[in-house]
């Protein structure tokens, strides 16, 4: 497993950098400035250049930086794009197919004199770019009855609560912001944020059908925060920490042994934390609004349900947001239950810098992250696109009746069992 | 919570076609419901007056776009019988299979468009990569896909294409697996049958006491299927069972669901049976041009009991054609098939009636 | 065991005996279809009787003629134990379009009322709402009638449509 090699902490990575290039610049300054010459001043700037808390601040807008765009840029776009892939395959056609050949400048413009232009055979990972772009450039139409600063507000709280779970989601050991004590109870408290943003968008837009919308949306993601917290209390008895770091730590240890391969200790291979994994995978799902519980943006009776007014780059930026959602709920649940980005790491010590030998691992953390969290999604695409929709007020029976018992008799079964399996021979 | 007034349409995801539903709701319920009909309104009977008799098959193929050949049949039956023409065998059995893929196709397309209404997107692209099969054939029969103008008053337009028995047998054999995996993807799932059981209950006596027919009758337990009670061309030689709801309590979305679904299986049934039997000989017989007197032909339609009066007075064009169509007396009953449920129910219910907006204007 | 009822000779010979005067015209014209002409006071006993006693439980179709001199309300009522139809023509004296709405009866009638009144504009007295159904709510002609003119009369009339002069 991942043993002794942890990498360093994205900020401190951050950290290191920005100083570094601080350092050269504050040097070229401070040599081309001595003391005496007429710009002597300039030589404050080098040490207000080097200053502790201007570095910080730099290290952290480069480091959040870097980790939203990792992850709402590239990770979107490549969530986006295996999904139309894949629920095209399911729906027996190819799916968004369009390759970068067919943009009409150079240098894909090379390919136009050629007969059979491979236009039409390409991947079509750029077409949610293409997407994105046509929002852009359409009109953002405000309804004059509207509240206008409710309507405004709400698409903003929605993307900022989104991406602020970014702040303390681990991508591996290393790759997080912020590794705050408590960062499973923050990650939670920023995915329910968004609620608030839909009610006060189906409320503002000033439409009947988004005002069902909304009540629709608030009363059915009210409903499943409630499993989702529950079943996160049964992981908390095992794991005995609410830092999501020492949650995988503890899902390292190998679990039994099948042949040479250890089986680790995953949550999801225990009894009690099995219940609850389907408690919150359901949860999570009617929290991401996927079909079969999208009701309260059902397109075939309230059109888009309490986004409809929105058009242009505010509707892309809520819609889009939807996806990150999604990727922050199905990273949750794989650090949760499927022991996050451990995995066997396959370190090579060949290469060798003077006189320490660095490890390159073939398999990083990040990597072994990623492919469980794209596998999950995949997962909740394929039931996403078979089953139809379920009625709001059968949601919400579900929800309170059926997933809040399952989860407390979860959390009864892992109390008991974290308390008396080492007695009763290491049952987990 | 106070009462109001929702419009479902008249531009809207679900209506298929355009039509508006007026909806009064509190809170979740629908406490009274309107149906706004006629935007569709083409003024078709008025037209069909200047036209003449074999004419107006072209106008009544555009009635229900979706499933023609049942239109423009019901028309020429109508018409031969006030002209008092006998059609030849070949062509009562070619207008059978016309008529049995014709009804394939269009309830292949009702179940395209329910899918997606339940947020089922995968069973869009399922059932309409079946119908493309149908509508091969059907291309294969009479040279056009929709509105394909193959009735004529006496016979059909053309004989069957050489070779037509093994397109048919191959596709119909696809198609059966196909439906293996409908039943998987549709009435396997909880989650639909919670969406359509119990739901838009209409009892028996008010069905028959609105006019409702054809499978939305069977869902109530009515065996009344016209092929069967009034037998015309050669439905009596052919084997095959009106599907009627057998169970408990019916008249709810399921009910009519499994029996429009399982008239697919008997539509198939049927399309072999008559491709196997059928005689040689001639195909159409001579109409006359000019006729007098009055004629009436009830059929049974993709979505209910399609019938047509026709009344001539000796000019070469119709005096008065009346056209009843089965989806405008089902819109007269969705009131009561809508009180007392709650409004997402209204695409699940209006869904399963299967509307279609051109033979309810006409 | 009670025999069934509603057959074309059950239509035959009950329908007369019960209402003597009232039938102008009852005959056969194809098999399983009877034709009964009658006037449009007797309606509404009529219809209750071919329902209550006969079984004519289903009305398929209420269609509007305009014959230049009368109109007529033409009903088609089915029976579906022993698939007899019946097609009850109402004649109605040109001068006053209206009759008697059989809502009372069959809902069924409520739809077609309203699209008789709607293009025909035969009024149904008792229909609880007769308002245009298939027209705009303001338009102010019953296009189906003879003097309402065609299409050939409107618009740009071909030579070929001069030719075959079209009605």
């Amino acid at each position: 497993m991942s043993g002794a090699l942890v990498s360093p902490d994205l900020f401190t990575l951050c950290k290191v950098l920005i100083t570094g290039i601080m350092k050269i610049q504050s040097d070229a300054i401070l040599a081309s400035a001595p003391v005496g010459s007429p710009v002597e001043p300039l030589r404050g700037i080098a040490y207000f250049l080097m200053e502790d808390w201007f570095l910080t601040f730099n290290a952290w807008m480069i480091a959040i930086t870097i980790m939203v765009t990792w992850a709402a840029a590239i990770q979107l776009l490549t969530l986006m794009w295996m999904e139309r892939k894949f629920y095209s395959r399911l729906q027996d056609r190819y799916g968004i197919m369009i390759s970068i050949w067919s943009l009409p400048f150079w240098p894909f413009s090379w390919w136009a004199k050629r007969k059979n232009k491979p236009t039409h055979k390409g991947l079509g990972y750029l077409q949610n770019v293409a997407d994105g772009v046509k929002l852009l450039q359409k009109e953002n139409i405000t309804p004059a009855t509207a509240d206008s600063a409710m309507f405004h507000t709400a698409p903003v709280l929605i993307a900022s609560s989104t991406v602020m779970i970014f702040a303390a989601l681990p991508f591996s050991e290393g790759f997080v912001i912020a590794n705050v004590p408590m960062s499973l109870l923050f990650i939670l408290a920023a995915f329910s944020l968004a609620p608030l943003g839909i009610l006060i968008a189906g409320w503002s837009s000033n439409n009947k059908y988004t005002l069902i919308g909304g009540m629709r949306a608030a009363a059915q993601l009210m409903a499943y925060e409630i499993p989702l917290l529950l079943a996160v209390v049964a992981v908390l008895m095992y794991a005995g920490s609410l830092n999501v770091i020492d949650i995988v730590h503890k899902q390292e240890l190998p679990l039994a042994m099948a042949g040479p391969i250890p089986i680790p200790s995953w949550n999801v291979f225990s009894i009690p934390q099995f219940i609850g994994f389907a408690v919150f995978a359901t949860a999570m799902m009617a929290e991401m609004e996927r079909i079969p519980f999208d009701i309260p943006e059902a397109e075939a009776e309230l059109v888009e349900g309490w986004l409809t007014e929105y058009s242009g780059m505010r509707f892309g930026l809520v819609f889009g947001f939807k996806w990150l959602r999604a990727l922050a709920g199905s990273a949750l649940v794989v650090i949760l239950y499927f022991g996050g980005w451990s995995g066997p790491v396959f370190l090579t010590l060949a290469p060798s810098v003077g006189s320490t030998v660095v490890p390159i691992p073939i398999i990083p953390h990040e990597v072994w992250f990623l492919i469980k969290v794209y596998l999950l999604y995949l997962v909740f695409v394929w039931v996403s696109w078979s089953v139809p929709r379920v009625r709001i007020d059968q949601i919400l029976n579900i929800g309170w009746k059926r997933l809040i018992p399952l989860s407390l008799l979860a959390i009864l079964l892992a109390a008991g069992l974290a308390a008396f399996g080492p007695a009763l021979g290491g049952v987990r | 919570m106070v009462e109001f007034w929702v419009n479902m349409g008249p531009q809207h995801p679900m209506t298929h076609g355009l039509w508006n539903m007026r909806v009064k709701i509190d809170g979740e319920t629908i406490t009274d419901a309107e149906p706004e009909i006629g935007y569709l309104h083409r003024g078709y009977e008025k037209i069909m007056e200047v036209r003449e008799f074999q004419k107006n098959v072209v106008l009544t193929d555009r009635l229900c776009y979706v499933s023609s050949i049942t239109w423009s049949h019901a028309y020429c039956l109508a018409c031969e019988k006030m002209m008092d023409v006998e059609v030849p065998p070949r062509g009562q059995w070619i207008r059978v299979i016309s008529l049995e893929l014709q009804r394939i196709a269009s309830h292949l397309m009702w179940l395209a468009a329910y899918g997606p209404d339940l947020g089922l997107l995968t069973g869009l692209l399922w059932a309409l990569r079946e119908r493309e099969l149908f509508l091969d054939l059907l291309q294969l029969l009479s040279g056009a896909r929709m509105n394909q103008n193959f009735p004529r008053i006496g016979g059909a337009r053309n004989d069957l294409p050489p070779d037509f028995d093994k397109y048919c047998f191959k596709i119909i054999k696809h198609f059966r697996e196909k439906l293996d995996e409908y039943e998987s993807l549709f009435h396997d799932s909880k989650i639909f049958r919670m969406r359509t059981e119990g739901v838009g209950r209409i009892s028996r006596a008010d069905a028959i006491n609105w006019g409702v027919t054809g499978p939305n009758l069977r869902a109530c337990g009515v065996n009344v299927d016209f092929r069967r009670l009034e037998p015309y061309e050669t439905y009596d030689e052919v084997d095959f069972e009106p599907q009627v709801w057998k169970g408990g309590d019916g008249g709810d979305s399921y009910a009519r669901f499994m029996c429009r679904f399982n008239e697919l299986e008997e539509s198939c049934r049927i399309i072999e049976q008559a491709v196997k039997k059928i005689p040689e000989g001639p195909y159409r017989a001579k109409a006359p041009r000019r006729a007098e007197g009055e004629g009436f032909a009830r059929t049974e339609d993709s979505r209910g009991e399609a019938l047509f009066y026709v009344i001539g007075d000796g000019d070469d064009r119709p005096y008065r054609v009346k056209i009843r169509s089965p989806v405008f007396c089902t819109m007269a009953a969705t009131p009561i098939m809508l009180r007392g449920y709650k409004m997402a129910d209204v695409v699940s219910i209006l869904g399963s009636v299967d509307v279609c907006v051109g033979e309810m204007d006409k | 065991m009670p025999e069934v009822s509603g057959t074309e000779e059950d239509v035959m010979s009950k329908l007369p005996a019960e209402f003597p005067g009232a039938i102008r015209e009852i005959r056969v014209t194809r098999p399983k279809v009877v034709k009964v002409v009658i006037d449009r006071k007797d309606l509404l006993p009529v219809c209750s009787f071919l329902k209550t006693d006969l079984g004519f439980e289903h009305l398929s179709c209420i269609s509007a003629v305009d014959w230049k001199d009368h109109w007529e309300s033409v009903y088609h009522l089915y029976n579906y134990t022993t698939g007899t139809t019946v097609q009850l023509n109402a004649v109605i004296p040109y001068d006053d379009p209206s009759i008697e709405s059989l809502v009372k009866l069959w809902n069924a009638a409520y739809y077609h009322e309203r699209e008789a009144w709607d293009l025909m504009g035969i009024t149904y007295r008792g229909n609880p709402k007769l308002e245009r159904i298939l027209l705009p709510k303001d338009f102010r002609y019953h296009p189906l009638r003879k003097d309402f003119p065609q299409e050939t009369e409107r618009q740009y009339i071909s030579r070929r449509k001069l030719k075959t002069g079209g009605r």
